[in-house]
C-alpha cells in the first residue's frame, strides 16, 4: 500500500469505524449509568442538591491547599497537561476545520506558537507524570495495565500531531495518516477505559455536589 | 525541420551557443539536483545525443498533457530538444491518420527495435477485454502491450498514464488502469500531473539522452529531481501556514492578504511536484499564487480525496450518520444493559435469604 493509499484509508473507512465504536461506546456507557442510577434518598433534604451539584463541578477543579502541598507535582503536571491537550485539540486550525466540515460550527484558531507551546508542555507533563509513576514504589504498584494504555493512547496523538504540522522525521503525509491513526486508537480506547472520566467526571462531581448539598454539607 | 546527426548540430544550425547551451545544462543540472560538475559533461553527452525515436501513445486521456508540453513556451532549449527527438508517431501531432499512420509505428518499432523510448499519455480500459477505447481498431491495451515489447524504457505522461488518473476515479467504469501496472519488464518512469510540468518532461528526457539511464526516481516511479519535495515544502505562502494565519473562504480578509489555503482545501502538504519553484507558463504563475489550493493532481487518486474543497484534515466521508447511528444502537445496548443489570439486582435483592447463626454452623 502507497503511502497516500495509508492515509486515504486512515481518513476513510477506519475513521468511520473509530468514530462508530467511540459514539457507540460513549452511549452505552452513560445511557447504562443514567439507567442503574442511584437508591433515592428518602431523607428530607435540608436545601435541594441542585445548586450545590453545579458548584461542586466547578470547585473540584481548585485543590485544596492541603492536598496541593501533599502532591504539588501531579496537580501542577495534571494541570499542564489538561490544559496543554485542551488548546491543541480546541484551537489548532486544522482541528477546527474539521469540525467546521462536520458541523458547521467555528470559531477562532490560537496563533501557532501558542499551540505548539501547549502541545510542547502537555507532552513534557505527561512524561514527566510517567517518570514520576515508574520512579515512585506506590504509584507504580497502582498503575495496571489499563493505566499504560490510557496514558499511550493520550500521548501518541499529541506526539504525531505535533511532529505532522512541523514536518519532522517522516513525510508529512505518513506522519498525518500516523496522527489520524493514532487518533483513531484513541476514539477506540476512550469509552472503555478511564479516559471516559473527561465527561463521566461532570456527573459524579455533580452527583457527589448535591448529595452533599442535600445534607447541607459542604463539598 | 533538416534531418541533423545530433542534437549539437541542431543547436548549431539554430544559432545556439554553446555558452547558451552550457546556460541550459547547468539550470538542468541545479534543477535535478546533481553536482555543478555536471553541467559540461551534460553538455558534452547532450550534443553528441543522436536522435531519439520517440513513439508516443495516446490512451484515454483529454489531450492537456501534449497541449501542455507543445505550448509550454517558445522557443527555447527544452522546445528544441522536444524538436530534435524524433517524434515516429504521435495521434495528435502526426499529419498521416489511419492506417498510414499505424504503418509509420510499426515502421518506427521495426527500426529502432530495443531502442525507441515509449511516451504514453492516458490510462488503458481493460474491463471487457478493452473495448472501451480502440485505435485504428486495435485496442489501448493491445497496442501497449505490442509497442512496449521491443521498447527501451517507457514514460508515463499525466496522472492518467501514471496512476489512471480521471478514467480511474471512482466507479472506475471503464477498468481504467495505470500504465505501469501492465508494462512489466520495462523501466517506466512516471510523470504525473494534470497535466504534467512541460520542464519535467523535457529535463527527464533530457536526462536519459545525455546520460543513457534513468533518472532516481521515487516509490512512485516519479523522477526525485522534480517531484521530491511537496508543494508545500516550497510554497511561499508557508509562513502563514507556520503562524496560523489561514483563509477560510476565497473571498474572506485571509485570501484578500495572501494567507494559507490549507483551511480551504489545499492539498500541497502531501503533493509531490514541482509548481511552486518551477511554476507555469514560463514561471509566470501557479495554481496557490492564483489564490486556489493545490488539486493535488499528481498523486494518485486525486479525484477521489473527498473533495477539492475539504481541508486535508477532514475525514474523507461525512461522519454524522456514522456517528448518529453508533449513538442510537450504544443507547439502546445501553437501556438493555442497564435493564438487565437492575433486574439481576431486583432478582438478588428478592432472593435473599437472611443467613442465621444456624446456617453457617450447618455447613460447617
Ligand atoms: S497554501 Fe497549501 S501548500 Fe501553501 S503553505 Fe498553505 S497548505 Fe501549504
Amino acid at each position: 500500500m502507497t503511502t497516500v493509499a495509508f492515509l486515504d484509508f486512515v481518513r476513510g473507512p477506519l475513521f468511520q469505524i473509530a468514530v462508530a465504536i467511540f459514539f457507540a461506546g460513549l452511549f452505552i456507557r452513560f445511557v447504562e449509568i443514567l439507567v442503574l442510577g442511584r437508591k433515592t434518598d428518602f431523607s428530607e433534604p435540608r436545601q435541594s442538591g441542585t445548586g450545590a451539584g453545579f458548584k461542586t463541578v466547578f470547585s473540584r477543579s481548585v485543590p485544596e491547599a492541603g492536598t496541593f502541598k501533599r502532591s504539588a507535582f501531579t496537580i501542577i503536571a495534571g494541570y499542564v497537561f489538561h490544559i496543554g491537550l485542551f488548546v491543541a485539540l480546541v484551537f489548532l486550525a486544522p482541528h477546527i476545520a474539521l469540525v467546521r466540515d462536520t458541523t458547521g460550527l467555528s470559531w477562532p484558531n490560537l496563533p501557532t506558537p501558542v499551540v505548539d507551546f501547549a502541545t510542547v508542555a502537555a507532552i513534557g507533563a505527561l512524561v514527566a507524570i510517567l517518570v514520576n509513576r515508574m520512579r515512585d514504589k506506590v504509584l507504580r504498584f497502582l498503575t495496571g495495565f489499563e493505566d499504560y494504555v490510557a496514558w499511550t493512547a493520550t500521548f501518541l496523538p499529541l506526539l504525531t500531531g505535533y511532529m505532522a504540522f512541523h514536518h519532522l522525521l517522516l513525510r508529512y503525509e505518513l506522519m498525518l495518516a500516523l496522527h489520524i491513526l493514532s487518533v483513531e486508537l484513541l476514539l477506540v480506547v476512550f469509552p472503555f477505559t478511564k479516559l471516559m472520566h473527561t465527561f463521566t467526571l461532570f456527573l459524579s462531581r455533580w452527583y457527589t455536589g448535591s448529595a452533599f448539598g442535600r445534607k447541607g454539607v459542604q463539598s | 525541420m533538416p534531418a541533423h546527426e545530433t542534437l549539437g548540430e541542431m543547436l548549431a544550425a539554430r544559432g545556439i551557443s554553446r555558452r547558451a547551451f552550457l546556460k541550459y545544462t547547468s539550470w538542468l543540472a541545479t534543477l535535478m539536483a546533481l553536482p555543478p560538475g555536471m553541467a559540461p559533461a551534460m553538455a558534452e553527452e547532450l550534443a553528441k545525443a543522436k536522435r531519439q525515436s520517440v513513439i508516443w501513445l495516446s490512451f484515454q486521456e483529454c489531450t492537456g498533457c501534449t497541449e501542455s508540453i507543445t505550448r509550454s513556451f517558445s522557443p527555447t532549449l527544452e522546445d528544441l530538444i522536444f524538436n530534435f527527438i524524433s517524434l515516429d508517431y504521435h495521434h495528435t501531432l502526426q499529419a498521416a491518420s489511419g492506417e498510414a499512420a499505424e504503418h509509420a509505428r510499426e515502421a518506427a518499432m521495426a527500426e529502432n527495435k530495443g531502442k525507441y523510448v515509449v511516451v504514453v499519455d492516458g490510462s488503458v480500459p481493460v474491463k471487457d477485454g478493452g473495448i472501451y477505447s480502440t485505435i485504428a481498431g486495435i485496442s489501448n491495451l493491445q497496442m501497449l502491450e505490442e509497442t512496449v515489447a521491443d521498447s527501451l524504457a517507457v514514460i508515463a505522461v499525466g496522472t492518467c498514464a501514471a496512476y489512471g488518473g480521471i478514467p480511474h476515479a471512482n466507479p472506475n467504469p471503464t477498468g481504467a488502469v495505470a500504465i505501469s501496472e501492465l508494462v512489466k519488464g520495462k523501466p517506466v518512469i512516471n510523470i504525473p500531473g494534470c497535466p504534467p510540468i512541460p520542464e519535467a518532461m523535457t529535463g527527464t528526457i533530457a536526462y536519459l539522452l545525455s546520460f543513457g539511464k534513468l533518472p532516481d526516481l521515487d516509490t512512485l516511479g516519479r523522477p526525485l529531481a522534480f517531484f521530491g519535495e511537496s508543494i508545500h515544502d516550497r510554497c511561499y505562502r508557508r509562513p502563514f501556514y507556520e503562524r496560523g494565519l489561514f483563509a477560510k473562504d476565497f473571498d474572506d480578509e485571509g485570501a484578500r492578504s495572501g494567507w494559507c489555503l490549507f483551511e480551504v482545501g489545499c492539498k500541497g502538504p502531501i503533493t509531490y511536484n514541482a509548481c511552486a519553484t518551477l511554476k507555469w507558463n514560463g514561471g509566470v504563475s501557479f495554481p496557490i499564487q492564483s489564490g486556489h489550493g493545490c488539486l493535488g493532481c499528481s498523486e494518485p487518486d486525486f479525484w477521489d480525496k473527498g473533495g477539492f474543497y475539504r481541508p486535508l484534515s477532514t475525514p474523507l466521508r461525512d461522519i454524522t450518520p456514522t456517528a448518529a447511528v453508533a449513538a442510537g444502537i450504544g443507547a439502546a445496548a445501553g437501556l438493555a444493559a442497564g435493564a438487565l443489570h437492575r433486574a439481576i439486582k431486583k432478582d438478588a435483592a428478592k432472593n435473599h435469604h437472611t443467613v442465621t447463626v444456624d446456617n453457617l454452623e450447618k455447613s460447617s
